[in-house]
């Protein structure tokens, strides 16, 4: 135990002499807290649209002057015909198409039943079918309002049953993020994606870094255990992760507005076990390093995946049953999960005591592997 | 007779198909200076750093300071001091936290590294440089403090991996005289060299040629055997049979 | 130029001796885009739903079975008070909860109005949002079907065209995004970090004492790096192809002619870094995170960068993976020629000029 005093000394020393991190540490997730919850949003506005118009009739320009007035649509442009709008999205300079036959007031007053043609550029999938959603919203919209307008000029028994139609009303209630921000969601996957770069980046070029020096071979002659060594590394970035974590509270406090519900202290305590596994993850992959360009492939590599399929971006729910397994395992995934539900859901440290026994098993044996893969004798 | 601080026979190191020590054997006397003579490649720091618990042997057995160098190697390391070929301080700590953290491991107390460290620092003059960080020493002070700094718990024996490369010739006398008070103290001396001059400051010397010891005896012996005017004659003779290059 | 031969024969061996780190540059893209493009999709699904229907009748139980047979939805069961229901939202068991007024049939046939309340976990508003619509969805087609109204006039009807990507497959928008977030990483730290490993080791000065140019010389300690990630790319291609079924619409050799351009530019950027640091450790953090976060955040890979404000538009015009992912959605996807992609090939070009400019002036600084 006395020696694991001298080991930390050190291990802090080092890491503050080299002026980049103390910096790092403050700057760069300022910087993401900042800028980054920003640019996050599913929430498309402003799709591009061309309107087709070959019907140029009264209901023709209500609908393309419905398209125009949505928030969710720009009107590009009103080409003379399918092809000219075709090379318009093949120029990137629209995003959707929407044709108006010849026939459509005709068919409307007639038949009362229409059709109108949309395409979509669905390079982006989801972008696609929302901004075809949007249009059949608009369309549905339209031909209600004609129904009620021309109800009246039905005849009477039909009218009398369009009134007598019951309606269920449905009243969607969005808890926890009543305004739907995409911000909201996102800050607290913030926090963890920093937390995983720097308590993931900074330990697994840490002990390659000795490897490459050769103080490793002093600190192997000398009667160190193999414990106290990986302790000693593991715990300053304890400290580099609790002052990220204060940093980013505050931030998203100040700036967001955002607070856990579910108490500040149940948010350090699940950062404290996950710093744990993902600097242990670092340890592994420096002791089977042997430079620290290596390392520094190996730690991206697993980050990415980490971060990727962690469910911080798309929804672990909506992978493949393997990769669903991958999220099992993932720490990533479980500190964002618990993060949401603190910040968002105001869950209490009790509703999130499963993640937090996972994350506590995932790093015991991460850990684990971390000393047993350190190796004094080669 | 004195005691062996250090007995190892057929000791063995393979590394696949490349045997880096072949089956050597020898002793070591408490209080000896040692010297472990060979040309690059001839295999010194991979015996040394089997003996040191730090390379795990192939084959063969050894005692280092009464302790088994297979199964008891956490223990041999409490009881030696190491300085190895390449510089191995930490270069981005100051003089006094490297001497601080390696007397910290080897479990003295707070007060007794900071008494031993104003001592050390007035012997080797080095007060001035007390808040230098090592990166900014001279080679020559570097591998003075590396010494100190392995010997700075009094071990039974220090490993010494081609100590003085690099250096003036009037710093490798410096540091002799600084071997030679640590032997004074009582500390066994073993160090690998390729100075043959240096040789003659030992007490006994091995010659390594490609993994196997082809000569151990003191420095005057070796001579006569060889008929040679000096060490560094003994060593040519040996060598032109080495196969391995460097 | 026999020099010049000579020395990127040597720089070659040096690579191809390291067999670990050669083994991890060619696996780390083969895995990540196995992994990447099959795992990951935006799709909302396993809707967690819970009911909670005080009162059942033909009508709830009617709606209730047909959101449990809908696949989009999971069932966890019914509840049996509004508290319980906040009880396992808050524990995040359960993404929507349908809740059915008391009395939901009789209210319906005899004043012609009835309610349900769909109280969706918002925390992720896509889900939650998403979660909604689909259970709206399903509400009006049973009703629907109950009324058995006549045909409904004025109906509008819209009949779409997924262009492009017909069966809406994400992997059609995040391969091109895994590329260059893959080459990207890649190509940084490699040049980054191996040439600041010579800095760290005085081995570089040495290098530049000799009789090659210094423009030469960093030349010719790039070209196995290219030489390299033009394989990872080639490799990434293939697997896209033929594993994870994206199209190459357009010309290959273009494709190939945008990959050089683009490894070019992040293999300058790689070295623009290594002048700026002057240890590894320095080179791995600086090259990771300027390489990783912008791509994931403001290069169109994940999030469309026409959504996000002006500012943050401005200022992923500056992330070289923008322009590079750009262009191969058009060429590789939209089967788009070089006219369509002459703005994304010029502004990588004017970017691999500025930082080699960069990196000659920081050098030839240093070493005055």
């Amino acid at each position: 135990m006395k020696t694991l005093k001298f080991l930390i000394e050190k291990e802090f020393k080092q890491m503050f002499r080299n002026p980049l991190i103390p910096r790092l540490i403050v700057l760069f997730p300022t910087m993401v807290l900042l800028v980054f919850p920003w640019a996050v949003s599913f929430e498309i506005k402003n799709i591009r649209i061309d309107v087709v118009d070959h019907s140029k009739s009264t209901y023709s320009k209500r609908l393309t002057d419905k398209v125009s007035a949505s928030q969710y649509f720009i009107l590009h442009d009103t080409p003379p015909d399918y092809n000219t709008a075709m090379l318009n999205m093949e120029n990137d300079k629209t995003d959707m198409i929407l044709e108006i036959p010849s026939s459509f007031d005709v068919d409307l007053v007639k038949s009362r039943d229409s059709e109108v043609g949309v395409a979509v550029n669905s390079v982006n999938g989801t972008q696609g079918l929302l901004g075809s959603n949007y249009i059949m919203q608009i369309v549905n919209d339209l031909s209600s309002e004609l129904r009620g307008e021309l109800t009246q000029t039905l005849p009477p028994q039909l009218r009398a049953s369009m009134m007598h139609m019951p309606k269920i009303d449905i009243v969607p209630q969005y808890k926890f993020n009543p305004a739907l921000d995409y911000k909201n969601f996102m800050i607290p996957g913030f926090m963890v994606l920093l937390l995983t770069i720097l308590c993931g980046i900074l330990p697994a070029l840490n002990i390659v870094m000795e490897k490459e020096n050769g103080t490793i071979n002093q600190i192997n002659v000398t009667p160190v255990s193999k414990m106290n060594f990986i302790l000693a590394k593991l715990i300053p970035y304890w400290a580099v992760g609790l002052v990220v974590m204060i940093i980013s509270i505050t931030l998203s406090l100040l700036i967001y507005g955002l607070w856990p519900a579910g108490g500040v202290i149940a948010v350090l305590i699940s950062a404290i076990v996950f710093i744990l596994s993902v600097s242990g993850l670092g340890i592994i992959i420096s002791n089977y390093s042997e430079t620290m360009q290596q390392a520094s492939f190996l730690v991206m590599f697993f980050i990415l995946i980490l971060v990727l399929l962690g469910g911080m971006f798309t929804p672990v729910s909506s992978m493949p049953a393997w990769a669903q397994w991958i999220a099992a395992i993932n720490p990533f995934n479980y500190l964002t999960d618990t993060f949401r539900m603190l910040y968002l859901n105001g869950s209490t440290l009790a509703d999130v005591s499963g993640n937090l026994l996972a994350l506590g098993v995932i790093a015991v044996i991460l850990n684990g592997w971390a000393v047993f893969s350190y190796k004094k004798r080669g | 007779m004195s005691t062996r601080v250090i007995e190892v026979t057929d000791l063995t190191k393979k590394f696949g198909n490349f045997t880096a020590v072949d089956h050597i054997t020898f002793d070591v006397e408490e209080g000896e200076i040692f010297g472990f003579l060979g040309a690059n490649g001839a295999g010194k720091t991979t015996a040394m750093q089997m003996l040191c618990g730090i390379s795990m042997p192939t084959a063969g057995a050894g005692t280092v300071a009464g302790y088994d160098i297979i199964r008891e190697n956490e223990l041999i390391k409490r009881n030696i001091g190491y300085m190895s070929q390449k510089f191995s301080l930490y270069e981005d700590l100051r003089v006094w936290e490297n001497i601080r953290l390696f007397g910290g491991i080897y479990g003295l107390t707070d007060k007794v590294i900071a008494t031993k460290t104003d001592a050390l620092l007035e012997r080797l003059n080095f007060r001035e440089e007390r808040n230098t960080m090592v990166k900014y020493l001279p080679l020559g002070w570097k591998q003075k403090l590396a010494f100190s700094v392995a010997i700075f718990h009094e071990p039974k024996i220090v490993f010494l991996d081609e100590p003085t490369g690099g250096v003036d010739p009037a710093m490798r006398r410096q540091f002799w005289e600084m071997i030679y008070e640590a032997a004074d103290q009582g500390i066994t001396v073993f160090v690998t060299t390729h100075y043959m001059d240096e040789a003659e400051y030992c007490n006994r010397v091995s010659i390594m040629v490609d993994g196997r010891i082809d000569a151990l005896d003191t420095p005057a012996e070796l001579r006569r055997q060889f008929n040679a005017d000096s060490m560094d004659e003994v060593f040519r003779q040996l060598a032109r049979k080495a196969k391995r290059g460097d | 130029m026999k020099q010049f031969i000579a020395f990127i024969k040597k720089e070659f061996r040096h690579i191809m001796r390291d067999n670990r780190t050669l083994l991890i540059i060619l696996g780390m893209p083969v895995v990540e885009i196995l992994l990447f493009g099959f795992a990951i999709n935006m799709e909302v699904q396993d809707i967690r739903v819970a009911f909670y229907d005080p009162t059942p009748d033909a009508f709830t139980t009617g709606i209730t079975e047909r959101v449990k047979q809908n696949s989009y939805f999971t069932y966890r069961g019914d509840m049996h008070s509004m508290d319980d229901m906040e009880e396992s939202m808050r524990k995040g068991e359960l993404d929507l909860a349908v809740v059915f007024q008391q009395n939901f049939q009789e209210n319906l046939v005899h004043s012609g109005e009835a309610a349900i309340q769909l109280l969706s976990n918002s925390s992720d508003p896509n889900r939650g949002s998403i979660a909604v619509t689909y259970a709206t969805a399903i509400i009006a087609g049973f009703q629907q079907e109950q009324t058995e109204l006549m045909q409904i006039p004025f109906q509008i009807q819209a009949e779409n065209r997924m262009i492009y990507n017909p069966l809406m497959k994400s992997s059609y928008m995040f391969v091109p995004g895994i590329m260059g977030l893959v080459l990207m990483i890649i190509c940084t730290i490699m040049t980054s970090v191996s040439i600041v490993r010579e800095k760290e080791r005085g081995t570089m000065e040495v290098l530049l004492a000799s009789p090659l140019k210094q423009g030469t010389m960093i030349f010719a300690k790039t070209i196995p790096y290219m030489v390299i990630s033009f394989i990872d790319f080639v490799i990434i291609l293939l697997l896209s192809y033929f594993i994870l079924g994206v199209p190459v619409n357009g010309s290959l050799l273009l494709l190939f002619l945008v990959a050089i351009l683009y490894i070019t530019l992040t293999l300058s950027y790689g070295l623009t870094v290594s002048t700026l640091v002057d240890k590894q450790v320095n080179a791995v953090i600086f090259s990771a995170i300027t390489a990783m976060i912008p791509v994931l955040m403001l290069s169109g890979m994940i999030f469309p960068v026409d959504n996000m404000p002006q500012a943050l538009q401005a200022f992923s015009a500056i992330v070289p993976a923008r322009w590079f992912i750009e262009a191969v959605r058009k060429v590789m996807i939209q089967g788009l020629g070089i006219t369509m992609i002459w703005k994304e090939v010029l502004i990588m070009f004017g970017m691999t000029l500025f930082l080699l400019g960069v990196t000659i002036a920081k050098t030839k600084k240093r070493l005055e």
